[in-house]
C-alpha cells in the first residue's frame, strides 16, 4: 500500500513539475522587435486601444471575463463562433489622430500547442482608411508570452491584479518571419499584397474585467506594386 | 519506496506531456460544409457553389453609419468625426443554408472621390477560414452584386472565386419572420495557379 501511495505522490510531482517547466519554458521568450524593423519599404503605423470599454463595439461569447461593449450587442453564442470575439475601432496614426475604422474578429486556433508554447489566436483586420483606400490582415498571434507575463501573475497577485510594462509581437505568422499577410483592397492598396505585424504594449490587467490599460498597433510594410510582384517571384 | 517515487513522477510526467501533445487545447464546432456542385453559367464547366444568408435583423450585430436615429446596438456610439462620414461599416452573423450560425461577416461600403466607391465583405468562418471579397460597382436587376475573392486564408488560401450578394425580402407576412435575408453565394472557380 505504502508504495501505491508514493507512486501516487510521485506522480502528481511529476505531473505538477512537467507542467511547471512547460509554463516557464526558457526558450519560449516574448519577442519585443518587430521583423519589418529592418524593412526598406514605407511602413504604416496604426494604433489603437486593446480595451474593449475603448472600442466603439466589442463583442464575444458574453462568459468571458471582458464584457461586450454597449452591454446590448449581440453575443456570439452560438457554437461555431462561441470562441470568436469582434471588435470595432478608431485606428489612429502616429500623431495620435484617426486614421481609419478597423474590424478586427479573432478565434482561437485549433492548431494551439501548448507544448511548444504556441497559444494562438487566427485573427483578421478589415481596414478602411479615409482617402487611402482599404486593407484585409490575416494573421496568427500568439498569446503564451502574454497570458505567462501577464494573466497567470494577475490571478497570483494577491490584488487581482497585473501592473507593470510589457510590449510584445503577437505576430506569429503566416509569414516564415513571423509576419501578417495583408491584402490591399481598395485606393492606394488595390492589389498590393504585403507584410504586417501586429503589438501590444500592456500596462494594466486586472482579473475581474481583462486588460485595463493596453494599446495596439500594426505596421504594414507598404511596398509598391513592381516590387510586390518582384518578391512573389522570389525577387529582390 | 524511493523507486516507487521516482516512477510515479517519470509516470507523471509522461502522463502531462501526452495530454498536453495529443488533447487539443481548442476545438472549434463545425458544422457540416453544405456544397452544392453546379454548372457555371455560360461556361461548359461545374463549379462548387456554398450558400450564407443572413437574417435580418436578427443577425444583425452592428450598422455604423453616421446619423442613426436608432443605432444598432442599442447604446453605439459612433465617432461623429467628418472622416467617416461616408463609410457604412456593419457586422454580422451568417447562416449555412440550414440556418445554423456558421461564423461573422464583415461588410464595409464606402464612397470618396479621392478613393473611389467600394463595397468588401469578409467572411470568418472560424472552424474554416476567411475570406476577402471585393464586390463590383455595378448592382445587376437592382437587387444583385457580385464580388470577386481577393484573398483567403485556411481553406479559402488558395481558392478564386465569386461572391454573389442578393437581398430577399421576406413576403411570408408572418410575425416572427425576419424582414429579410441576405443572400451570399459562393462560387469556387478554380485554385491559385490555374486558369478559370
Amino acid at each position: 500500500m505504502k508504495y501505491l501511495i508514493m507512486v501516487i505522490i510521485g506522480f502528481i510531482i511529476g505531473a505538477i513539475a512537467t507542467v511547471a517547466l512547460l509554463f516557464f519554458n526558457p526558450f519560449v521568450v516574448a519577442n519585443p522587435l518587430s521583423p519589418l524593423s529592418v524593412s526598406d519599404y514605407e511602413l504604416i503605423s496604426l494604433n489603437y486601444s486593446a480595451v474593449a470599454r475603448d472600442a466603439i463595439v466589442f463583442t464575444n461569447n458574453g462568459e468571458s471575463r471582458v464584457r461586450p461593449k454597449p452591454p446590448k450587442v449581440l453575443q456570439l453564442w452560438e457554437a461555431p463562433i462561441r470562441h470568436t470575439d469582434a471588435l470595432v475601432t478608431v485606428l489612429t496614426d502616429s500623431r495620435n489622430a484617426a486614421a481609419g475604422l478597423g474590424v478586427k474578429i479573432t478565434s482561437d486556433s485549433e492548431n494551439t500547442r501548448l507544448i511548444s508554447g504556441e497559444m494562438l489566436v487566427d485573427s483578421l483586420w478589415h481596414i478602411y482608411l479615409p482617402g487611402r483606400g482599404s486593407l484585409f490582415i490575416a494573421q496568427n498571434e500568439n498569446y503564451w508570452s502574454y497570458a505567462r507575463d501577464i494573466v497567470v501573475p494577475a490571478y497570483w497577485s494577491s490584488a487581482d491584479n497585473w501592473k507593470g510594462v510589457w510590449n510584445g509581437n503577437m505576430t506569429a505568422g503566416p509569414g516564415a518571419l513571423g509576419t501578417a499577410r495583408a491584402i490591399g483592397g481598395s485606393g492606394e492598396f488595390s492589389n498590393l499584397e504585403m507584410e504586417a505585424v501586429e503589438s501590444l504594449s500592456a500596462r494594466v490587467y486586472t482579473v475581474e474585467s481583462g486588460p485595463v490599460v493596453m494599446n495596439g498597433h500594426l505596421t504594414i510594410e507598404l511596398r509598391d506594386k513592381d516590387s510586390a510582384l518582384a518578391a512573389d517571384f522570389g525577387g529582390d | 519506496m524511493l523507486k516507487s517515487f521516482m516512477a510515479g513522477i517519470l509516470l507523471g510526467a509522461a502522463a502531462a506531456i501526452a495530454i498536453v501533445y495529443f488533447v487539443p487545447a481548442v476545438d472549434q464546432h463545425r458544422e457540416v460544409s453544405i456544397i452544392a456542385v453546379t454548372p457555371d453559367a455560360g461556361k461548359q464547366r461545374l463549379i462548387d457553389t456554398e450558400l450564407f444568408h443572413i437574417n435580418v435583423p436578427m443577425d444583425r450585430i452592428l450598422i455604423g453609419a453616421s446619423g442613426q436615429s436608432n443605432p444598432v446596438p442599442p447604446g453605439l456610439k459612433w465617432p461623429d468625426s467628418a472622416k467617416f462620414a461616408n463609410i457604412r461599416a456593419e457586422l454580422f452573423k451568417i447562416r449555412n443554408a440550414k440556418d445554423a450560425v456558421v461564423g461573422i461577416a464583415s461588410r464595409m461600403a464606402a464612397s470618396s472621390d479621392t478613393v473611389g466607391d467600394s463595397i468588401e465583405w469578409v467572411l470568418h468562418l472560424p472552424a474554416r477560414g476567411s475570406a476577402f471579397v471585393m464586390m463590383r460597382p455595378e448592382v445587376i436587376g437592382g437587387a444583385l452584386r457580385v464580388g470577386d475573392l481577393r484573398a483567403g486564408t485556411r481553406e479559402f488560401n488558395r481558392l478564386r472565386g465569386r461572391l454573389t450578394e442578393r437581398w430577399v425580402p421576406n413576403t411570408s407576412g408572418s410575425e416572427d419572420a425576419p424582414e429579410g435575408h441576405f443572400e451570399l453565394l459562393m462560387a469556387f472557380v478554380s485554385s491559385v495557379g490555374e486558369s478559370e
